[in-house]
C-alpha cells in the first residue's frame, strides 16, 4: 500500500493543529486541543477518526464544520440496524440492465460476452455513499454518522472503505480512491464497536465540554448574547449534569436555551427563569421535576 | 539517495511534505521515541489493549507532532492508542509521568510571554518563598479566582515545598503527600471564600440558585487545586525516581477490572460510569446471540413457492423466523454489608436487562428473604435501587448478620413453587453463613426443580471454603459457580446466559 503522503485530500492541507482549531473556530466550531489534535492526525496520517461521546456534544456538526473549512462536499451514510451493502456501497441498476438486455435481444449468441461485459460497467452502477466518496473527483468529508447502529456484521463492510480505502466489486474489480477522503465516524456508544473497526481508526471522545468552552460555544452559536449570561447559563447547565438525571442537557440544548433567553431579552438570569427554562434542557419529566427541587438548594 | 547519504544525513530521512515538521536532534527524537514505547508498555501492563499496528500509528504520529508541545502530544497519541472512553484517565495519568513538562513551566496558554517566562517565575518563586503562610494563602484564593494557571502553578509548587514532605527514594505513589498538601490549605475554608468571592459581588439579590452555582464553581476551582498538587507531587516524583519506577507504584485497575468488595467511594463512582452503557449494550448482545442461535421450523408454504422456480423440486428450503422461548430469571442476592456494593449493582443491572428475559424477579436477603421486584421496577439508577431495599428493611429478620441457611429455606418455602423448568436462578453472594447451618438441601431441591442454578461469588475463588464460607458444600448444587469480581467478569457471565 502506498504511504499516506502520495494521496492528496481534504485532510491533507492543515499545517498544525493550530490551525485546525482556528479554521473551526472561523466557521463557527470551537475545538479544544483534544479535538484539533485528532483532527489534524486523522488529515495527515490520512486514517478515519472515530469520535465517540454523549448525542448532542457535536459530533456530526464537527463533520459539517470541517466540510466548510476545506471546501470540501459533505458525504453522509447515516447508519441503522439492517443497513446493507446495496444501501451503504454500491447496486446494480438491475432495470437499466433488463431494459439494454431486450435492446439486443436479436443479437447472435457470440454477442453475449460483450453485452455481459457491457452490462456490468460503471455506467449501469449505482454509487452509494461509500463507494460516491471513493469514487469522487474533488475533495470530499465523508461522514459515517451513528455508526454503533449498524449490526455487528454489517459493520465488516466498512473494513475496506476504512484501511484501504477502496471498494471491491467483483463484477468490476477494485475501486480506489483518486483522492483520500476525510472520514469521520460518530458513535454514542451504545455497543462495543468491533476491534477491528477501532484499529483502522483513530479514537477521539468528545465529552461534554468545560465550562469555559461551553461559553465560547454559546457565544459563538448565538452572537447577541452578553458574556456576563452566557457565564450564568452554562453554569445552570452544569449544575444540571452534576445531577443523577436520566439524561443530562447537551450543548445543543444550551444554545437552544441561549437562544430562548435573547428572545426574551433577558440580561440577568433569576430562578423563575431557570426553572421556565427547564422543558427546553430535559426530556424527561422526572429530571424536570428533580431539578425543580435540587436548583434552589446550596449543596453541602 | 545512496545509502551512504541517509545514513550520514538526518535521522530517518524522508520527504518533507508540507506539515511534517523539521527535524529535530536525534537524540531529542529519540529520547521522545523511547518514552512512547515506555508509554505503550506501561499502558498494556495495566490492560489498555495496544496492538501493533495502533503502536505504529503512534510513532508515525510523532512525526507530525510538536514533542515541545504536551498537549499537542497527547491529543496525538490518545487518538492513535486509546480506543474506548473508560480508558482515558488511564491514560493520561501515564501520559502525565513519562511527558511531564520537567522543571521548566510549560508555556501554554498562560498570558506571560514565552521569552521572559523563566525570569519572571524565577522573580516569583523567590517572592513567594519569602511570603508567610496567611500572604500564600491570600495568593492563592487570588489565583484560583482568576483562573490565573501560571500563577497557580508557582503557588502549588511552593505549598507542595512546605507541606508535603517528599523523602527522595522511597516507592510511594505519592498519595500520602497529596493528601498532606491538600490539607494543608484547609479546602473547606478555601471554598467558602471562594464562594464568597463570586457570590454577591455585584451587590443582586442572592437567591438559592446563585449561592448553589457560586458554591459549585467554588468546588470546581478546589477540584482544580488538587489536581495541580497531584501533578507537582507526581512530577516531583518523577524527577526522584524516573517515570517508569513511579508509574509501577501508581499502577491502578482499570474501571472494569476494579473489585466490588474493596473499591473506595471514588473507585465506586467510576464503577457507576462504567457500568451504566452496559445494560444497552448487552441487550443487543443478547437479542442477537438468540435470533443467531437457533433457525425457525420449516415453512412448508414458502418452501413449495420457492420450488416452482426450479420446476418442483424443493432446492431451497424456507423457515419460519425463529421465535426462541425467553428464559426467566430469578435473582437471589445477599445484600448484608460486605456484598451489598456488588448485590446493588447486579440487581440494578438484571432490571435494566428485564425486557431480554420473560420476567425478571428479584429476591434479597441477609437473614430472611424478600422479594424487591416491584421495588426495583421503579427506581432510576444503582443508587437508588439500593436506598430503596435499605428504607424497606427488606430481608432483615432478626440481627442483620447474613443467614444462608434460613434464607434459603425461606425462599424455597415460600417461592418455590413458582420456580420451573424454565427458570435461571441466580444466587448472589460470598457464601459466608457466620457459621450458621447451610441449609443444604433447600438449594438442592431447588436445582432439581429449575431449569439452570449459577451462583456469583464476588470473593477470589482462592478464599472459597476457607474460615465461614461454604461455597465448597453449595457449589455441587449449582450449574456453575462463577467468581464475579469486576464488572468484566459480570459482563462475560450475562453474555452466558443468552
Amino acid at each position: 500500500m502506498p504511504a499516506a503522503d502520495e494521496y492528496d485530500g481534504a485532510g491533507h492541507r492543515f499545517t498544525t493543529p493550530l490551525e485546525v482549531a482556528d479554521s473551526l473556530a472561523a466557521v463557527g466550531y470551537i475545538a479544544d486541543p483534544r479535538i484539533s489534535g485528532a483532527v489534524f492526525l486523522a488529515g495527515r496520517l490520512g486514517k478515519p477518526l472515530l469520535a465517540e461521546g454523549p448525542a448532542g456534544t457535536g459530533k456530526t456538526e464537527l463533520a459539517k464544520a470541517l466540510s466548510r473549512v476545506t471546501g470540501a462536499r459533505l458525504i453522509r451514510l447515516q447508519c441503522y440496524e439492517g443497513l446493507d451493502e446495496s444501501k451503504a456501497l454500491y447496486e446494480w441498476d438491475y432495470r437499466k440492465q433488463l431494459l439494454r438486455i431486450h435492446a439486443s435481444r436479436d443479437a447472435a449468441a457470440e454477442q453475449w460476452q460483450a453485452l455481459e461485459r457491457d452490462i456490468f460497467s460503471e455506467e449501469y452502477l449505482l454509487a452509494r455513499p461509500l463507494l460516491e466518496a471513493i469514487r469522487s473527483e474533488d475533495d470530499v468529508v465523508l461522514l459515517i454518522d451513528e455508526v454503533d447502529r449498524l449490526d455487528i456484521e454489517t459493520e465488516a463492510l466498512l473494513l475496506e472503505v476504512l484501511s484501504d480505502f477502496q471498494v471491491s466489486i467483483p463484477e468490476l474489480g477494485t475501486v480506489a480512491a483518486r483522492r483520500r477522503p476525510l472520514v469521520l465516524l460518530t458513535s454514542n456508544n451504545s455497543r462495543e464497536l468491533s476491534d477491528a473497526l477501532k484499529r483502522r481508526c483513530l479514537f477521539l471522545h468528545i465529552g461534554y465540554p468545560g465550562a469555559e468552552r461551553e461559553r465560547e460555544i454559546v457565544r459563538s452559536a448565538v452572537p447577541g448574547i452578553s458574556e456576563h449570561l452566557a457565564t450564568q447559563l452554562t453554569q445552570v447547565v452544569l449544575s444540571l449534569r452534576g445531577l443523577q438525571l436520566k439524561k443530562k442537557p447537551s450543548v445543543s440544548e444550551t444554545i437552544d436555551w441561549a437562544r430562548t433567553l435573547l428572545l426574551f431579552e433577558s440580561s440577568e438570569l433569576d430562578p423563575a427563569d431557570v426553572v421556565a427554562a427547564l422543558p427546553v434542557l430535559l426530556k424527561h419529566q422526572s429530571d424536570i421535576e428533580l431539578a425543580t427541587r435540587e436548583l434552589g438548594r446550596v449543596p453541602s | 539517495m545512496t545509502v551512504a547519504t541517509a545514513r550520514s544525513g538526518p535521522p530517518r530521512p524522508g520527504p518533507d511534505g508540507p506539515g511534517r515538521l523539521p527535524r529535530a536532534p536525534q537524540e531529542a527524537a529519540e529520547a521522545v521515541l523511547a518514552a512512547v514505547e515506555e508509554l505503550i508498555g506501561e499502558l498494556r501492563q495495566i490492560g489498555v489493549p495496544v496492538s501493533t499496528s495502533e503502536s505504529i500509528d503512534a510513532v508515525r504520529s510523532l512525526e507530525y507532532t510538536d514533542p515541545l508541545q504536551p498537549d499537542q502530544l497527547r491529543a496525538a497519541l490518545a487518538a492513535a492508542l486509546v480506543k474506548s472512553h473508560r480508558h482515558g484517565r488511564a491514560f493520561d495519568t501515564v501520559f502525565d509521568l513519562f511527558f511531564s513538562p520537567g522543571p521548566r513551566p510549560s508555556q501554554d496558554g498562560g498570558p506571560a510571554p514565552d521569552a521572559d517566562g523563566t525570569p519572571v517565575r524565577g522573580r516569583l518563586a523567590a517572592r513567594l518563598a519569602g511570603a508567610g503562610d496567611t500572604e500564600l494563602r491570600d495568593l492563592l484564593v487570588r489565583v484560583l479566582d482568576q483562573r490565573d494557571d501560571l500563577g497557580l502553578r508557582a503557588v502549588t509548587a511552593e505549598l507542595v515545598d512546605r507541606h508535603a514532605r517528599i523523602r527522595p527514594g522511597q516507592p510511594v505513589a505519592g498519595t500520602l503527600a497529596v493528601q498532606r498538601t491538600f490539607r494543608a490549605v484547609e479546602p473547606d475554608d478555601l471554598r467558602e471564600r471562594l464562594a464568597g468571592l463570586s457570590g454577591g459581588a455585584d451587590g443582586s439579590p442572592v437567591s438559592g440558585l446563585r449561592v448553589r452555582l457560586a458554591a459549585e464553581e467554588a468546588d470546581r476551582r478546589v477540584e482544580r487545586l488538587r489536581q495541580e498538587i497531584e501533578t507537582e507531587v507526581r512530577r516531583r516524583l518523577v524527577e526522584d525516581r524516573g517515570a517508569a519506577a513511579v508509574a509501577r507504584s501508581l499502577r491502578s485497575a482499570l474501571p472494569e477490572d476494579l473489585d466490588f468488595l474493596t473499591a473506595s467511594t471514588a473507585e465506586l463512582a467510576a464503577l457507576r460510569a462504567a457500568l451504566a452503557p452496559l445494560p444497552a449494550q448487552l441487550a443487543g448482545r443478547l437479542s442477537a446471540t438468540r435470533r443467531r442461535a437457533r433457525r425457525g421450523p420449516l415453512d412448508f408454504r414458502r418452501t413449495v413457492r420457492a420450488s416452482l422456480s426450479a420446476g418442483g423440486v424443493p432446492v431451497r428450503l424456507a423457515f419460519r423466523p425463529p421465535r426462541p422461548a425467553k428464559p426467566e430469571l430469578v435473582l437471589l442476592a445477599d445484600i448484608s454489608g460486605s456484598v451489598a456494593t456488588f448485590a446493588g449493582f447486579t440487581l440494578h443491572l438484571a432490571q435494566a436487562l428485564r425486557t431480554q428475559f420473560r420476567v425478571v424477579r428479584s429476591f434479597v436477603f441477609v437473614d430472611g428473604t424478600d422479594e424487591v421486584t416491584d421495588l426495583l421496577a421503579g427506581s432510576d439508577g444503582a443508587v437508588e435501587a439500593a436506598r430503596r431495599i435499605d428504607e424497606s428493611g427488606s430481608g432483615v429478620r432478626l440481627d442483620g448478620r447474613s443467614d444462608y441457611g434460613n434464607a434459603l429455606r425461606g425462599f424455597w418455602d415460600r417461592w418455590g413453587t413458582q420456580v420451573g423448568s424454565r427458570s435461571i436462578v441466580v444466587v448472589l453472594g460470598d457464601a459466608r453463613t457466620n457459621y450458621r447451618s447451610p441449609s443444604v438441601e433447600s438449594l438442592s431441591e431447588l436445582r432439581q426443580r429449575a431449569g439452570r442454578v449459577y451462583w456469583l461469588n464476588p470473593e477470589p475463588r482462592a478464599a472459597w471454603g476457607s474460615g465461614d464460607s461454604v461455597m465448597d458444600q453449595y457449589a455441587p448444587h449449582c450449574d456453575d459457580v462463577v467468581e464475579c469480581r469486576n464488572i468484566r467478569q459480570l459482563r462475560q457471565f450475562i453474555e452466558r446466559l443468552a
